[in-house]
């Protein structure tokens, strides 16, 4: 195992955790001022996904397609949210489940309806395609390295948001008394609209970054939603920092340990039977972190009172 | 107004009466479904104990429901190899019998549902939910990426295991002993809800603190409902394999655990025949919208919709109207 290898997996890990980090990101949100656990997160990602495909399939235009992602994501999610999510709120966590649960069924099959069964793909544009060298000789996909920096740059939009503008105000004094915020003559379903909107935005974009490096399919987005979770898990449901550090740990943990501990097996073990046994582990590897770190601190690592 | 009972045992009567009529007709397709719907019950009675009685959202109980089925799985295919799953410390030989099958099914689930429910009860709420959830997926990848048992593709059994004084290649005989689990399971909810059990751990769901200073340990009285209804889930998970002769990673799907729940939810939360109604209505809609359109689950999502959000008590609960009967 060189080094360069290594490092070129350290980075595929930070991709896999900023975009892991655009998912956690509106779940916590959602949960942390809403109170709402959303199982059709995972939706609105493919949502992303589809609508980029199809634009960029039509247009050709790669920044077109970002931009039909983020437009039709926040679109669904604001009509999901007028038309079924707010009937939620003062439901019990049960409820809530089942009925995202019911969402994730008529969005699947609905787009299934409409764009078929096959996988769409959506191409990486020439301008963003290709490696670049960085330091050290290191050859590394110039477009994985944009998905690294505009996930940074979303994590610290975000962090503005909240903590700068008025918005963001608005949004850390629901999480803290609704009713004191309502009394203020805060409009609070117009906060929860925009609220879920912005996690809506947020999954699409990442369904459509994350669309052109794997295919665009239905069913893309509940292997990301379920990863999302052991996220906010990790970081404590709620805490946009906890979704930060625990989406980069996650994509670390997962993009090393599939590399590292076949190689580790193979000290003590024949080629074959090491590479079967260290992916077979690796595979559980960051439900054994979650597991750890919820040994150590039940509310995850930046849990407030959830 | 019926009453809660008369209509189980009309439900009862029902999922009976129509495999029997079956037989009789010779339709072994129907004989088929209504064991699958027995089976699915099964699993959701499982489920309903940590739900119903607990009040705990697992949705992670396609581990016990997988984890049942390649307890099947991994014995029979031995069996069927005449190749010893180990020799050292002590030979241990795969078996085709149904009744040592259940018994691995169940310890296995039970130990799985123990190291499970020591993490996870720690947690409660969201936090719970979503830790289920992830353990759940984890039994999933690792099934998938497991090749020694077919990996992805799962594995076949060529013929049905046995039970003892039966055929169970019958399609009758089969269902009958499928049966005959859920109504010993149904029987268990029964006991468990009227016992001090029971009662204490209903009363951990309403108040953690008057259970305390009872003396009691909610915690423990969880874990302990939690590692029965891993139990129960997994001999469904087995029936489920035996039924299909095939066992795959799509048991450990985190669909599977919504599945589980929505029978729950359609048959009606905290009802002892909840998970049989569901899962009869369940199997029903498959079948008959699966005929009408590829694209049943938008109808099937529509009307779970519908009933979360205008109709709580689902199946059960809206024909009887009474309050489930211990809140």
């Amino acid at each position: 195992m060189s080094l360069i290898l290594l490092i070129e997996q350290v980075l595929n890990g930070l991709q896999l955790g900023v975009m892991l980090f655009l998912m956690a990101a509106g779940l916590t949100l959602v949960f942390g001022v809403m109170g709402l656990i959303n199982l059709a997160h995972g939706s609105l990602y493919m949502i992303g996904a589809f609508a980029a495909a199809a634009v960029a399939g039509a247009t050709g235009s790669f920044l077109l397609a970002l931009v039909a992602a983020l437009a039709a994501a926040a679109a669904a999610g604001a009509i999901v949210e007028l038309v079924v999510i707010r009937r939620l709120y003062d439901r019990d966590h049960l409820d809530q489940v089942l009925a995202t649960f019911a969402l994730i069924l008529i969005f699947s099959e609905g787009t299934r309806y409409i764009f078929g069964s096959f996988p769409l793909y959506l191409s990486i544009p020439d301008y963003l395609s290709g490696p670049v060298s960085l330091p050290g000789g290191i050859q590394y996909p110039l477009y994985r390295l944009t998905l690294i920096g505009i996930g940074l740059a979303v994590a610290v939009g975000l962090f503005l948001l909240i903590s700068r503008t008025r918005l963001g105000v608005q949004i850390r004094a629901g999480e803290a008394d609704r009713e004191m915020v309502a009394a203020l003559g805060v409009d609070i379903s117009k906060l929860y609209t925009i609220v879920f909107a912005l996690g809506a935005a947020l999954a699409g974009l990442a369904g459509a970054l994350v669309g052109t490096i794997q295919s665009v399919q239905v069913g893309m987005g509940e292997p990301v939603l379920i990863l999302a979770f052991v996220v906010i898990v990790i970081g404590g449901i709620g805490s946009i920092k906890g979704a930060l550090i625990g989406a980069l740990l996650v994509g670390l943990t997962d993009t090393l340990g599939g590399v590292l501990l076949p190689e580790l097996f193979k000290l003590f073990m024949d080629a074959s039977s090491a590479s079967s046994t260290g992916s077979a582990l690796a595979s559980m590897l960051i439900y054994l972190l979650m597991a750890a770190v919820l040994f150590w601190k039940p509310k995850g690592l930046f849990g407030g009172a959830a | 107004m019926m009453r809660e009972r008369h209509l189980n045992l009309i439900l009862l009567a029902g999922l009976l009466a129509i495999p029997v009529w079956a037989w009789i007709t010779d339709e072994p397709f129907t004989i088929t479904l209504a064991t699958r719907v027995a089976i699915l019950a099964l699993a959701g009675v499982g489920l309903n104990i940590a739900l119903g009685l607990g009040g705990l959202v697992s949705l992670g109980h396609a581990a016990f429901f997988g984890i049942g089925g390649y307890a099947m799985g991994i014995l029979a295919s031995h069996a069927q190899n005449y190749d010893p799953i180990f020799t050292t410390p002590f030979l241990f030989e795969g078996t085709k019998s149904m009744p040592v099958i259940w018994l691995t099914a169940i310890v296995m689930g039970g130990i799985a549902a123990l190291l499970i429910g020591l993490i996870s009860l720690r947690t409660s709420g969201v936090y719970f939910i979503m830790i289920t959830l992830a353990f759940g997926q984890m039994f999933y990848f690792f099934s998938i990426s497991w090749p020694a048992y077919g990996g992805e593709d799962g594995l076949s059994i060529w013929v049905r295991n046995g039970f003892p004084g039966l055929n169970t290649l019958d399609p009758i005989q089969f269902f009958a002993l499928c049966f005959v689990l859920l109504l010993l399971a149904l029987g268990l909810h029964w006991t468990l809800a009227r016992s001090g059990f029971g009662l204490a751990l209903n009363a951990a769901r309403q108040s953690e603190a008057r259970v305390e200073a009872a003396g009691l340990t909610p915690f423990r009285l969880r874990l302990v409902a939690f590692v029965i209804s891993g139990m129960v889930t997994a001999l469904a998970g087995a029936l489920f394999a035996d039924l299909n002769r095939f066992v795959s990673p799509t048991m450990f799907a985190w669909q599977m655990s919504g599945e589980i729940m929505v029978f729950i939810i359609l048959g009606g939360v905290a009802r002892l025949c909840g998970p049989v109604a569901g899962a009869a209505l369940f199997i029903t809609l498959e079948h008959w919208l699966g005929g009408v359109s590829d694209y049943w689950h938008v109808f099937l999502g529509a009307l779970l919709l519908l009933v979360v959000l205008f109709a709580r008590g689902g199946l059960i609960g809206a024909l009887v109207k009474k309050e489930p009967a211990h809140d």
